[in-house]
C-alpha cells in the first residue's frame, strides 16, 4: 500500500477546522484520514503551515489535441494545469477530429491515459461535426465516457434544437454546456462594442449577442428543467438574467465565468493588444463589478480558466487577424485569489467556485472536496506568497499573457494527483 | 513645443499644438507648391514606399507627388488580397532595403501602429480600416484654417456614414482637440457607439445638424450592398440625408462644403452644390499635397524639431 502523509497544513475540508494545523493521509490514491494523523509508513511531506485545498477542476479549457498541437498538447497542458493547481481538466469538442462520435471519445480517453498527468474528462459536441444543426449521438458518447455536451465550436442557432438537446440530455443526466453568442450580432466583430471600439475603430460585438443567447437558453432551461451550464457569463445584464433564471423551482441552471472577465476590461485592448483578444470580448468596469458581485452572491457558480492558447504568430499580427485566446491555466488561481478574496470571500469560497461546484455540476464523484474516501487530488497553496506574472515562465506553449507584470498573491506550491506528487514549485 | 515622432499614425494621440505645428509647416510647403520649380531638396536621398492594400487613385497620387516635390525616391507597392506575405514580413523587407518612409493603406484598424512598432522606417498612416486617415483630416483642417482663420467655437457638421469612415474619425479627434463644435448627421445605424462621450452631438436630421454651421463635411458612402440592414436603400437614404440646397440654407451664409473626394452626386450631395463656390474640394486636393509634404518633412527631422 502506497501512502503519502501531508502534515502540518491548514486543510480546507468540511471535516476539520481550517484554522488549526492538521494532516491528510492519502493511501492508494484515496484520502484515508484527515486530522491529527500519525503514520510511519510511506512518504511524509511537510505542508509548512500552508493551506491544503482540493485540486482545481477546470470546466472550460482547450487542450488543442488532436489537430492543433502547435498551440498546446496534452502533455504540455497537463504540466501547465499542475503548476496552476488544476488536477482535472475537461476537453472541448472542437478539436480535429471533432469529438462527436464514440470512436473519437474512445480515442481521446486513450490519448489522455497515455499522455496526461492530470485527470481528463471529455466533453462531446452537441452537434455532428460541430455544425450547429444535427444532433450528435450523445448517448453513445456518454457510454464511452463523456461527462457533458458542449456547443463550443458549433453554436446552436435553432431554439428547437437546443430545446431538444436539453430534454434529450436528461436521459443521461449530463449537463449541457452552452457558450454561444448570437452570430448575426457577433460574427466578424472583435471587441466589445462601446467607447473603446469607437476609439480604436474596430467593429464592436454588442453585449446583446451574449445576453440574447443567455436569455434564450435560460428560458429553455427553465421549462425543460435540464442540467444547463452557461459557460461564459461576461456582462452585468447576463448576471441579472441568470439570477432571475435560477429562481424558478426545479431548474438546474448553473453559470460560470473566467478570471479575465473580472480582472480585465476592454481598456486592456488599448494599443491593439492582441493578447487581450478573447471571445466573448472583454467588457467594461461595470460588468467586472457585476461579475464579482455575482460570484460573491452565488449567482455565478464556477470560475474556469478559459485557457485557449493560440500560437504567438497568430497573436503577433494585425488585431482583426489575430486569433482569439488566452493562456490562463497558470494564472487563473492567482488572479482569482487576488481579485476576489478578502474578509467576506474566503479561500474556501474560491475553492467552491474552482473545485467543489465544478465537481457537483459535472457529476464527478469523490472530487471537489477534501473528505475521507475522496480522491487524493490535493493542492498546497501559499496565499501570502506574492509574485509577478511572467508569460515566459509558463509551461504552456502560449508564453504570453495580458496579465504580464501583474503582481498577484496565492501561489501553487505543490500539486498531488491521485496521491502522487505531480508538481512542486522550485 | 516639439514635433518628435518617428511615425504619424493618427490624430487620436497627437496634441492640438502638434496639429497646429503641422498646419504651419504645410503653409510653408504651399509656397514650394506655388513656385515654378516645384522641387525642394529636403528629402533628397530618402526613399518613400507607398504600400497600398486598397485601391486608390487620389491619395496615392497625392503622396507620390508630395514625396517627389521634396526630392525623395518613391516606389509604389500594390498588394492584393492573395499575397502570402504578412504585413510584418513586407515591412521588414522594406527596412532591409533601406526604406525611410512607409505610407500604408490597409483594411485593418490598428495596422499602421502595428507596423510602426515593427520597423525602423517612419510609418505614415494613409488609412487603416475604419480607424483613421489622419492626413486627410489635416488637409481638411488646413482648408478650414485658411478659409475661416480659426477653430475655436467653429461649428462643423459631419454628414453621412460616420461609423464606417476613418476620415470622419480623424476629423472628430482633430476638430474637438482644436476647440470646434462637432456635430454628426447620420442614421442611427451609422453612428459610432458612445460617440457622444467624445464631445460630439448626434443628429438624425441633417437639416437640424447643419443649422448655423460654418463647415459641412460630406462623407463618401460605400457600396450599397455592404450596408445590409443598416440602410433600407440608397434611394431612401437620399430622401433624408442628401446634401441639398435646403440643407445649405439652414447653415451660415458663408458655410463651406467639403468632401474627401469622388462625391456620389446621386446620393450624397447634389450636383449643383458640388459645382458651387461653397464646395471647396479643389482647395482640399491642393492642401492634401502640402500637408503630406509637411508630414514627410517633419518626420524626416527624426528626433525632434522645435516649433
Amino acid at each position: 500500500m502506497k501512502s503519502v502523509l501531508i502534515k502540518n497544513c491548514r486543510v480546507i475540508s468540511p471535516e476539520c477546522d481550517p484554522d488549526s494545523l492538521n494532516s491528510v493521509l492519502v493511501s492508494d490514491g484515496k484520502i484515508a484520514e484527515i486530522g491529527d494523523v500519525r503514520s510511519d509508513c510511506g512518504e511524509v511531506i511537510d505542508g509548512g503551515g500552508l493551506y491544503l485545498i482540493p485540486g482545481l477542476i477546470d470546466m472550460n479549457c482547450k487542450i488543442c489535441e488532436e489537430g492543433y498541437e502547435s498551440r498546446d498538447n496534452l502533455r504540455i497542458v497537463s504540466g501547465s494545469a499542475l503548476s496552476g493547481g488544476f488536477t482535472s481538466l475537461t476537453t472541448a469538442p472542437n478539436t480535429q477530429p471533432i469529438v462527436d462520435s464514440m470512436t473519437v471519445v474512445d480515442y481521446v480517453i486513450q490519448r489522455a491515459e497515455a499522455e496526461s498527468r492530470v485527470n481528463i474528462y471529455p466533453y462531446g459536441s452537441i452537434t455532428k461535426n460541430c455544425n450547429g444543426r444535427d444532433i450528435a449521438e450523445i448517448g453513445k458518447m456518454v457510454s464511452k465516457g463523456i461527462i457533458a455536451v458542449s456547443d463550443n465550436g458549433g453554436h446552436i442557432e435553432s431554439a428547437n434544437l437546443m430545446r431538444d438537446v436539453l430534454m434529450y440530455s436528461k436521459m443521461f443526466d449530463i449537463p449541457v454546456i452552452a457558450a454561444g453568442l448570437e452570430e448575426s450580432l457577433s460574427k466578424g466583430r472583435v471587441v466589445n462594442e462601446g467607447i473603446v471600439s469607437t476609439k480604436l475603430g474596430l467593429f464592436g460585438s454588442p453585449r446583446e449577442a451574449e445576453e440574447i443567447i443567455v436569455s434564450r437558453n435560460l428560458i429553455l432551461g427553465k421549462y425543460t428543467k435540464a442540467k444547463l451550464h452557461l459557460q461564459n457569463i461576461t456582462t452585468a445584464f447576463s448576471v441579472y438574467l441568470v439570477e432571475s433564471g435560477k429562481t424558478h423551482e426545479g431548474t438546474q441552471i448553473t453559470a460560470g465565468t473566467s478570471p479575465h472577465y473580472f480582472a480585465l476590461t476592454e481598456d486592456d485592448i488599448e494599443g491593439y493588444n492582441t493578447y487581450a483578444k478573447v471571445n466573448p470580448p472583454l467588457r467594461t468596469h461595470k460588468d467586472v463589478e457585476a461579475i464579482k458581485k455575482g460570484l460573491y452572491s452565488g449567482v455565478i457558480d464556477v470560475i474556469a480558466s478559459g485557457h485557449t492558447p493560440a500560437t504567438i504568430d497568430r497573436k503577433n499580427v494585425e488585431f482583426d487577424l489575430a486569433a482569439y485566446g488566452i493562456s490562463s491555466l497558470e494564472t487563473a488561481f492567482g488572479i482569482s485569489y487576488t481579485e476576489l478574496c478578502g474578509d467576506s470571500f474566503k479561500l474556501s469560497d474560491l475553492v467552491e467556485k474552482m473545485s467543489t461546484n465544478p465537481a457537483k455540476i459535472l457529476g464527478l464523484k469523490n472530487k471537489g472536496e477534501i473528505r475521507t474516501g475522496y480522491d487524493g487530488d490535493l493542492v498546497l497553496v501559499d496565499i501570502d506568497n506574492e509574485y509577478t506574472i511572467r508569460g515566459e515562465d509558463f509551461c504552456s506553449k502560449a508564453k504570453y499573457t495580458p496579465f504580464e507584470g501583474r503582481k498577484v498573491r496565492g501561489r501553487i506550491i505543490k500539486t498531488f494527483v491521485n496521491g502522487e506528487l505531480a508538481f512542486s514549485l522550485e | 513645443m516639439e514635433f518628435k515622432r518617428k511615425d504619424f499614425i493618427g490624430l487620436m494621440d497627437v496634441s492640438d499644438k502638434e496639429i497646429m505645428a503641422v498646419l504651419e509647416m504645410a503653409e510653408t510647403m504651399k509656397v514650394v507648391l506655388n513656385q515654378r520649380n516645384k522641387k525642394a531638396p529636403y528629402l533628397q536621398g530618402k526613399s518613400v514606399i507607398l504600400l497600398f492594400y486598397e485601391q486608390s487613385t487620389r491619395a496615392k497620387l497625392s503622396y507620390e507627388l508630395a514625396a517627389q516635390y521634396l526630392s525623395a525616391n518613391c516606389v509604389e507597392i500594390n498588394v492584393d488580397g492573395s499575397s502570402q506575405d504578412t504585413l510584418f514580413e513586407i515591412g521588414r523587407t522594406i527596412d532591409q532595403m533601406g526604406g525611410d518612409f512607409i505610407i500604408l493603406r490597409n483594411p485593418y484598424s490598428g495596422s499602421a501602429g502595428y507596423l510602426a512598432d515593427k520597423v525602423k522606417a517612419s510609418v505614415i498612416n494613409a488609412g487603416d480600416g475604419i480607424n483613421e486617415n489622419p492626413t486627410q483630416a489635416l488637409l481638411d483642417l488646413l482648408t478650414i484654417k485658411e478659409l475661416k482663420g480659426h477653430f475655436d467655437g467653429l461649428k462643423v457638421a459631419i454628414c453621412g456614414d460616420v461609423a464606417g469612415s476613418r476620415v470622419a474619425r480623424s476629423n472628430i479627434w482633430g476638430l474637438t482637440k482644436l476647440g470646434a463644435e462637432v456635430r454628426i448627421a447620420s442614421p442611427p445605424t451609422l453612428v459610432p457607439n458612445n460617440i457622444e462621450d467624445f464631445n460630439v452631438k448626434v443628429y438624425y436630421d441633417i437639416k437640424k445638424a447643419c443649422r448655423d454651421v460654418d463647415v459641412i463635411m460630406s462623407l463618401k458612402l460605400q457600396d450599397e450592398a455592404s450596408y445590409g440592414s443598416r440602410l433600407a436603400s440608397f434611394d431612401e437614404y437620399k430622401e433624408f440625408f442628401k446634401l441639398e440646397d435646403t440643407v445649405i440654407d439652414a447653415a451660415k451664409k458663408d458655410v463651406i462644403v467639403m468632401h474627401p473626394g469622388g462625391p456620389n452626386r446621386r446620393v450624397e450631395i447634389a450636383s449643383d452644390i458640388v459645382d458651387s463656390e461653397k464646395c471647396i474640394i479643389d482647395d482640399q486636393i491642393t492642401n492634401g499635397v502640402a500637408v503630406r509634404m509637411a508630414i514627410l518633412y517633419l518626420l524626416s527631422l527624426g528626433k525632434g524639431l522645435t516649433v
